[in-house]
């Protein structure tokens, strides 16, 4: 009963996590500025539309993934979505040459890798529930698997390549908020909102999908279809993510435990947006700490990790004292 | 109704249930008794489309399992599983409230709220409503699943193996549940039970498998003699009569 009592409610982690998320975003746009506010806005703003998209999307398809596989380590990386987006960058620079790969549209890159990333995704579940077994535990076995021969493949190709391509493939395959393709905003933005407007109309099933398969089939669920769907939401997703920074993997298992162990209740409705704020706050905040106490010094994925794994820590504690 | 026709799912070319065709008529309270591996509770997730059938039918009032659509049927017909886990960390309100999601779909109203309370009401689960799930005993757990179940409100009910892990006690009281549901609540309750005494005690008609098909089938007065259990079991047992109950003895 003591514990009940020490239980915040949904709502106020929700505003508190918000108004958090909303003061890192004020503290980007206004810490330091001088000179000209028009120039000051549309700069930082571009950047904050990348990092607040990323955020978002890392937040949503890292909670959603949890939830249909009914499991709380388990992020979109393993069954292969990150490694997938490493081969395709591989192929490219390979195929193209370090200069044609540079020339080519990003916007024509982004739709041509989210198909890639979807059509993955979907062969992938098909291929697994056309036959006798139909577990996901099974499609994610198969995720991490495709995952090494993708990155073996990379690697391979990597290894083979001319060392001046190598250099700017490097360049493309490592995380930075610092540096967000500004040519695929728009793209990026109108994905992202589309598959909000599908999961939207999804989003009753959520909770129930949390059940697991069959209790969720039991209340009238059609789980197949549904769960078919939300993984080429999440594809998506980590497509406009990793297009506009690079991989990013432990971000998302970071903000996800943190919104389940956050918010005092398993309904959806309050997890998402916590996640969606608490990735803001991180990663918008983390920017601010990086750009203006340490002077861009560092990278933020370093600061992220710091302050995770503080967090990290915190929670083992406290779960062990309870 | 529910209507069985001619159910066949194998594995590799083993029939796990074969050819098994059964008419389970409304009203009552149907123990589905077999030795492991008779295919009970396969039988009953193709009922429950929880599994898909290899061959035949199942219909239920009319309605096709495999083609009708999963909140119609949600609606009609519920399942308890015999394993429940959940990762989300959900008080006994919560769990129970799934219960209306075919009804709502999530917005639950006035009447839902009547449907969680009296549920939970029902199998005295008051004390620890919005306790969650991982604070509570195996017993408790099991009854906020019931709950759940009768939550959803449908004419039938199936239940797979309700009984495992329960004390004497809560055994009891978890078999004379699911007797009110059928006789208060005219509900079709069908259970998957190891027991065969529980079976003997609280059944209008017992379906006994084995070997992935239909044994026997009938009233626990033509079901409950040695020669029919010796067949299904394969093990010695004697029947006597207690008041109007007959018990197995199958310790000797």
């Amino acid at each position: 009963m003591q514990a009940e009592a020490k239980r915040l409610s949904p709502s106020i982690v929700l505003l508190l996590s918000a108004a958090l998320a909303l003061a890192s975003v004020l503290a980007f746009m206004t810490l330091g500025a001088k000179g000209s506010w028009s120039f000051i806005l549309s700069f930082r703003g571009a950047k904050l539309a990348g990092m607040v998209l990323v955020a978002y999307a890392i937040a949503v398809s890292t909670v959603l993934f949890q939830t249909i596989s009914g499991n709380r380590i388990l992020t979109p990386s393993i069954i292969g979505f990150d490694a997938m987006y490493a081969l395709l960058q591989t192929i490219a620079v390979f195929f193209l040459g370090a200069a044609g790969a540079v020339a080519v549209d990003p916007r024509l890159q982004f739709v041509v890798e989210t198909i890639a990333m979807v059509g993955f995704s979907l062969l992938l579940f098909r291929a697994l529930f056309s036959g006798a077994s139909r577990s996901l535990h099974l499609l994610m076995l198969v995720g991490v698997i495709l995952g090494g021969l993708f990155r073996s493949l990379s690697s391979f190709l990597q290894r083979i390549l001319d060392p001046n391509d190598f250099v700017v493939l490097q360049d493309r395959l490592f995380a930075s908020f610092n540096t967000v393709d500004a040519n695929l905003l728009g793209i990026a933005t109108v994905s992202t909102v589309a598959v909000t407007f599908a999961l939207w109309r999804l989003s009753p099933t959520f909770d129930v999908l949390s059940l697991g398969r069959e209790a969720a089939i039991g209340l009238g669920v059609d789980h197949q279809r549904v769960v078919t769907f939300l993984l080429v939401l999440i594809a998506i997703l980590v497509s406009v993510s990793t297009a506009l920074v690079g991989p990013v993997t432990f971000f998302g298992l970071l903000v996800a435990s943190l919104a389940w162990q956050l918010t005092p209740t398993a309904s959806h409705r309050f997890v998402l947006p916590v996640a969606v704020c608490i990735a803001i706050t991180t990663l918008v905040g983390g920017q601010v700490i990086l750009e203006r106490l340490l002077s861009f010094n560092t990278a933020l994925s370093i600061v992220i990790e710091f302050f995770g794994g503080l967090v990290f820590i915190f929670l083992l504690v406290r779960g062990s004292a309870r | 109704m529910i209507e069985i026709q001619e159910v066949t799912k194998s594995y590799d070319g083993n029939a796990v249930v074969d050819r098994v065709s059964l008419t389970l008529p409304a009203g009552g309270l149907t123990s589905i008794i077999g030795p492991n591996g008779a295919g009970k509770s396969t039988l009953l997730s193709m009922v429950s489309r929880l599994m898909p059938m290899d061959r035949g039918k199942v219909l239920v009032d009319g309605l096709d399992v495999s083609r009708a659509a999963g909140d119609v049927l949600a609606r009609r017909l519920s399942i308890m599983r015999q394993d429940n886990h959940i990762t989300a960390r959900l008080s006994v309100r919560d769990l129970v409230a799934f219960g209306r999601y075919p009804y709502s779909k999530g917005r639950l109203t006035v009447v839902d709220a009547e449907h969680i309370d009296r549920s939970i009401a029902y199998l005295g689960l008051e004390p620890f409503a919005n306790r969650f799930l991982d604070e509570l005993s195996g017993g408790q757990r099991q009854r906020a699943f019931i709950a759940m179940v009768l939550c959803q409100d449908t004419d039938y009910m199936l239940f797979d193996e309700p009984l495992n892990n329960l004390d004497i006690k809560h055994a009891v009281e978890t078999m004379r549940l699911l007797r009110r549901l059928a006789d208060d609540f005219a509900k079709t309750v069908v259970v998957v039970l190891h027991d065969i005494n529980f079976a003997s005690a609280y059944s209008d008609r017992i379906v006994a498998m084995q070997g992935g098909r239909l044994a026997f089938e009938g009233t626990p007065e033509d079901m409950i003699v040695p020669s029919r259990l010796e067949a299904i079991f394969g093990v010695d047992c004697r029947v006597h009569a207690v008041g109007e109950t007959r018990l197995v003895n199958y310790f000797e």
